[in-house]
């Protein structure tokens, strides 16, 4: 073993306005996957059968896993001591970051199924770019995350085939499901200012590519589907800036309910 | 809602460590590609298998337990199908 110096790192020291976008980044990124995670364990013993509960609930703790390792790393970037569990259990709705998207309610099976699958086209085109993007932190959760999405992407594409080529129930199901929810996929690639400035910095993938890339697999997917692509739909958003709809206060206040009650309560 | 039951299928890992499937459960599930996923959630969650076989379960044939006596005792008495009966001489290494 030689003891050469480790190669010098190929990005410089991050600027003041880097350091200063990528906490709100990396807390958006956080909080998507938590709320998520909450919605999709909501049906945990509710599935419409046994293996498709436990494969919502596989999902949410894939999500949940995520989830923990961004607000690590956010709590570890913002450097004032808050904790993993401050930064998920402590926090008001106006100061959660996810998109509008993903604190909808479940709905019906078709519901969250197009909810998901929204999701899953972002977040799956999202982790290959981080993957290989110039943070090493975000890199690695990416590394491990995308295997995950990618089976998720799986999972929730296959049933929107089979929701939309299905019977005339499954198919007005998933038609009433994509009219209710596409108006919130607008704003997983609209970027927030924080997201603008790391995208200018190169620490956040271009978000035209991306939605580019989604817009083929939806299209891919639909078609099989024998299913219409959303056109023209008007986006709703608001999330990422902390503008919620009236649900985000509610799943909060199950979620937050027992160190909100009990402040420090482990177990 | 329709209630008809999606059909059984009986799922078969490999582990890591085995180069056989073998038998764990069964599940139920509309076509082969769905059983495949839902024998991955249900049946390999905890890194037990590297490999998913699926049969849908009325395709597998069973023997019927009433020929118990006619399939297997015969074999009992016939002990020099058995590698252990023989005697292996000394000169013979490595065995």
């Amino acid at each position: 073993m030689t003891d050469s110096p480790m190669p010098a790192q190929a990005t410089t020291a991050p600027t003041p306005e880097v350091q200063a976008n990528l906490f709100p980044f990396v807390l958006q990124l956080a909080d998507t996957s938590l709320i998520l995670a909450h919605r999709l364990s909501e049906w945990c013993g509710h599935g419409p059968i046994l293996e498709q509960d436990l494969a919502m609930a596989n999902i949410a703790l894939d999500l949940l896993g995520e989830a923990r390792s961004y607000y690590q790393y956010a709590a570890e970037l913002e450097g004032k001591g808050r904790t993993e569990d401050d930064l998920a259990y402590l926090r008001s709705a106006v100061e959660y970051r996810n998109p509008l998207l993903v604190e909808q309610p479940n709905g019906d099976f078709a519901g969250t199924i197009v909810r998901q699958f929204i999701y899953d086209c972002f977040h799956y085109h999202l982790l290959l770019q981080l993957k290989s993007g110039p943070d090493a932190h975000l890199a690695a959760i990416a590394e491990k995350s995308v295997k995950e999405a990618a089976y998720h992407i799986k999972w929730s594409s296959e049933w929107v085939i089979r929701l939309g080529d299905g019977t005339e129930e499954s198919r007005r199901r998933v038609e009433k499901a994509i009219n209710t929810l596409w108006r919130y996929a607008g704003e997983l690639t609209t970027p927030s200012a924080a997201e603008k400035a790391l995208q200018a910095a190169g620490l956040v993938p271009d978000y035209a590519a991306i939605q580019a890339q989604v817009d083929a697999h939806v299209a891919r997917v639909f078609e099989e589907a024998t299913l219409p692509v959303p056109q023209g739909v008007f986006m709703q958003k608001g999330g990422k800036d902390g503008r919620h709809s009236e649900h985000l206060g509610y799943l909060l206040a199950e979620l937050q309910y027992l160190q909100r009650t009990y402040p420090g309560l482990q177990w | 809602m329709s209630q008809k039951e999606w059909p059984l299928w009986e799922v078969f890992i490999r582990s890591k460590q085995g180069l056989d499937h073998k038998h764990v459960g069964s599940l139920h599930a509309a076509d082969a590609e769905m059983a495949i996923q839902n024998a991955r959630d249900v049946y390999t969650r905890r890194l037990e298998g590297v490999s998913i076989w699926v049969v849908e379960s009325k395709h597998v044939h069973a023997s019927n337990p009433d020929d118990a006596a006619a399939f297997y005792e015969p074999a009992n008495d016939k002990i020099y199908r058995h590698p252990t009966f023989y005697q292996v001489p000394d000169s013979i290494k490595h065995m």
